[in-house]
């Protein structure tokens, strides 16, 4: 939201979860803010970048997530409070310093230091669902769970406080219902913060030694638990004696509310709905469990709280033995993908016998007939004009000619699409940020035990600053023998174009020193190659040459993302058609079924391929694709 | 303005890039502004991918609600392109919805690499004709490559969802919030855009 610090005290606003975030981080004073691009959590330091001009705030994309929690951590550490935001498999990036930060704390003048934590349950644009309530339980520091944008903001805006007093780094942990919904907020005072950043050398903060650090952080836990057991974040609503207790968290609380209203179930069930969950406000939970006879755990993915209930129900002299608790364990909530409100109706109606009908049974035919008998998938594919789609078409020209049935092995980012359908699926391993360059570093060494096969590890131009320059370096000390293509489109594209150590500006839109690839990789030794991916036949040439060299190569394929080169220059470079007369049609098809450009699909009564000119962005590739010349372009007058 | 149906349920479905998010906020932003409680649910995956998105907004004015709509209860379906009307009708139709469609479609991979063919046009308007209470269809598309920029099908679109008048919300409303958004060049076009779409019902 453009000038979310200049929304006014006291007014209510319609934020998104993310906002909401920014927004409770400016409310507390926060003063630096950090972090790396990833679904669904880059809006978060978006916001704060988009503030920072006008509220004097320091904020920046990192080059990952570790160092974002490092950088955001010294400001804490000097006094200040900070902040760093994330995605899941980002987290796991910054985990090696937060695990050593619990124990050190944030020293005798620290600054409040919140880590926000996106998890994507049910993977809408992630490699895993994973959940990491678990982190902060392993790591024994709090974590905070809001299930609206408005706890979200009260709740980001309370953790700082929560990490000075505490003396401890905190967890806001967000999902994708959270930070991609939007809901009435009402805003409070974006204070002016006078703070001056001083680091105190009386002080050495380190988890040395390790045994005393860790005793004082689980006495500091202790503390925050006292906390909890009272914290306005954890609400009950519902009969005194429920028939059934439903504890939940997250988006858990509203899809409960609403299935209780739609199943007439008020009178009987009740909702626990947590928001502090590590350290779990056991004691709270106690109280409640004495109430009822019947649980059932509302969460999403793992059964965090599941089994801290259990746990609570097991230790407890107040609960009876009887208690029954249903939830993933029972298998009335599922243990993998995310929650809906069907899946909460669903379960209740099956706890209390009642049958729910969504809708008439005739309808559900009817629409079930249609899906069956129309629903295609629409399966991701890049953008039409993508660079990525001529240039994984050259890597699949060239490694075909080469014939010595090499590989790519590939990293995250838009090229990832290249292992779906719209893809030429010549990535055969693909994992995590900077995965490609280090799996291509060691199957670069299996030359003697046989391996024959050559390596092409590709990486976008984000990705390399980000974790693949230590593999990089690993290769070429070792003396392993892979080549890695830098699909180097000038963005990070997949979140959003966020700048990157690579471009020119900075996260507040401030001109920034590039630190130039090319030269990197010259500086380390490495033989490099630069081509344009438009340029099909150089490009496959090249590769064809370094697939036959030895050592470290690296290619660099060089254009603009489509849509930021469209969003600077608002014109089409070509105008693009078919000629009917020179396509053979159905004897051919090559173009629409093996370049798969959204643009040019099979017009079925013709039997010939046409461009569909409201989706061609006329970058003229697809010219230089058709084996008869058949497609045209031209440059507009 | 009372609503008809408290939560009233809206959900807008489109291709990637299509400008889902934009029409969400507008029309979200309008009804904050005059004093609903209201929820947004975006669904975008990888955000710009070519893939399938959807928007669940939700209106009441009791409360605040979750951000997703339950299976079968939404009460207007506004596809920016038919097949993903058809998507989200199959999941959230019932006998009462009222679906707006964007007559032009783009084809998924499946269809252009040949191992699936999209749906008749002419029986997919049927099947969502007989899956609604009533159903119109827009040449949105076509309209926008007339502005020179097809990429406004989607306010268009929001033109004639406001149009047929199920929303509280006037044609004012839309045009002060896309006055508010955009910089004034682009504020005409899209208001041009939006009248086409209320002329296109009207
Ligand atoms: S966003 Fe850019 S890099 Fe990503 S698919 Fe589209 S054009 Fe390609
Ligand atoms: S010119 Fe060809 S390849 Fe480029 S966007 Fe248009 S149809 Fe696609």
């Amino acid at each position: 939201m453009p000038g979310l610090a200049r929304e006014v005290t006291g007014s209510r606003g319609l934020l998104m979860g993310n906002e909401a975030i920014a927004r409770g981080a400016l409310e507390a004073g926060v003063q630096f803010a950090a972090g790396y691009p990833g679904t669904p959590s880059s809006e978060i330091v978006e916001n704060l970048a988009g503030a920072a001009k006008e509220t004097g705030i320091y904020v920046e994309w990192s080059v990952n997530e570790k160092v974002a929690t490092e950088a955001a951590a010294a400001a804490s550490l000097a006094g200040l409070r900070a902040l760093a935001a994330m995605k899941t498999a980002g987290l796991n990036v910054a985990l090696d310093f937060l695990a050593h930060l619990g124990y050190s704390g944030l020293g005798k003048h620290g600054g409040g230091l919140v880590v926000v934590v996106c998890d994507d349950p049910e993977g809408h644009s992630s490699g895993d669902e994973a959940d990491s309530r678990w982190v902060a339980k392993s790591m024994s520091v709090p974590l905070l769970e809001p299930g609206s944008p408005q706890e979200a903001l009260d709740m980001t805006k309370w953790a700082f406080e929560l990490s000075e007093g505490s003396n401890c780094f905190c967890f806001v942990r967000s999902y994708t219902r959270l930070s991609h919904a939007s809901g009435p907020v009402t805003l409070g005072e974006v204070p002016e913060v006078e703070r001056k950043a001083h680091f105190d050398t009386t002080q050495t903060i380190s988890p040395y030694l390790a045994k005393p650090h860790h005793a004082s952080l689980l006495q500091r836990l202790a503390k925050v638990g006292e906390l909890f057991e009272s914290s306005p974040f954890n609400w009950y609503t519902g009969p005194e004696n429920p028939e059934l207790l439903i504890v939940c968290s997250g988006s858990g609380g509203s899809y409960s509310l609403e299935a209780i209203g739609s199943l007439n179930l008020g009178q009987s069930v009740g909702v626990l709905k947590l928001g502090t969950l590590w350290p779990f406000p056991k004691g709270l939970v106690e109280k409640h469990l004495a109430r009822t006879s019947r649980v059932l755990i509302v969460e999403e993915v793992d059964p965090f709280i599941e089994i801290h209930v259990k746990e609570t129900a097991f230790e407890s002299p107040m609960v009876p033995k009887s208690l029954r608790i249903y939830g993933k364990g029972s298998g009335h909530i599922p243990s993998v993908g995310e929650l809906t409100p069907d899946l909460v109706l669903k379960a209740l109606s099956t706890l209390f016998g009642l049958e729910y009908c969504a809708r008439e049974p005739d309808y559900e035919q009817k629409a079930h007939g249609a899906a069956t008998q129309m629903l295609i998938d629409r399966g991701l594919t890049w953008c039409p004009g993508c660079p990525h789609r001529a240039s994984f078409w050259s890597l699949k020209k060239a490694m075909q000619k080469d014939g010595r049935g090499g590989f790519l092995t590939g990293d995250i980012g838009c090229y990832t699409l290249d292992v779906y359908p719209a893809g030429n699926q010549q990535t055969k391993a693909l994992h995590a940020m900077g995965s490609g360059v280090g799996l291509a570093t060691g199957f670069g060494k299996l030359n003697q035990f046989g391996s024959k096969q050559p390596v092409i590890a590709v990486c976008g131009d984000s990705t390399f600053y980000h974790a693949s320059i230590p593999a990089l370096l690993n290769a070429v000390h070792n003396r392993s023998n892979m080549m890695m293509v830098l699909l180097d489109n000038a963005a990070t594209a997949m979140t959003g174009f966020q700048p990157h150590p690579g471009t020119a500006f900075d996260a507040v839109g401030n001109a920034a020193p590039v630190i130039d690839a090319e030269k990197l990789c010259q500086g380390i030794g490495c033989k490099v190659v630069v081509s344009d991916p438009f340029d099909i036949k150089g490009t496959t040439e090249k590769l064809l040459q370094l697939l036959k060299e030895d050592g470290v190569r690296v290619l660099i394929l060089r254009r603009k993302c489509e849509l930021v080169r469209m969003r600077e220059e608002r014109r089409y470079p070509y105008k693009v058609w078919v000629d009917g007369e020179k396509c053979r049609g159905d004897k051919c098809g090559y173009c629409t079924k093996v370049f798969k450009c959204p643009g040019l699909p099979w017009d079925m009564e013709t039997g010939k391929a046409q461009i569909q000119q409201a989706v061609c962005s006329g970058c003229g590739v697809c010219v230089d694709i058709c084996p008869f010349g058949a497609i045209a372009r031209e440059e507009p007058a | 303005m009372a609503i008809q149906e408290d939560p009233m349920n809206l959900v807008i479905s489109g291709v990637g890039g299509q400008g889902n998010i934009l029409l969400s906020r507008l029309i979200g932003r309008s009804l904050v502004k005059k004093g609903y409680f209201v929820s947004i649910g975006e669904t975008f995956g990888a955000a710009q991918r070519g893939g399938a998105v959807m928007s669940n907004v939700r209106v009441s004015e009791h409360m605040p609600l979750g951000p997703l709509i339950p299976e079968g209860k939404a009460h207007i379906i506004l596809g920016l392109e038919p097949l993903e009307t058809l998507r989200v009708l199959v999941k959230y139709g019932n006998p009462k919805v009222v679906t707006i469609t964007n007559s032009q479609p783009l084809f998924p991979v499946d269809v252009l690499s040949r191992k699936a063919q999209y749906p008749d046009y002419e029986a997919l308007k049927q099947t969502i004709r007989g899956l609604s209470q009533s159903a119109w269809f827009i040449d949105a598309t076509a309209m926008g490559l007339g502005l020179g920029a097809p990429i406004v099908a989607n306010v268009i679109m929001l033109g004639a969802l406001i149009g047929i008048d199920l929303l509280p919300l006037t044609k004012g409303d839309i045009e002060a919030e896309i006055k508010a958004s955009f910089p004034p060049d682009r504020a005409e076009l899209n208001l041009k855009a939006f009248n086409m779409g209320t002329d296109s019902v009207g």
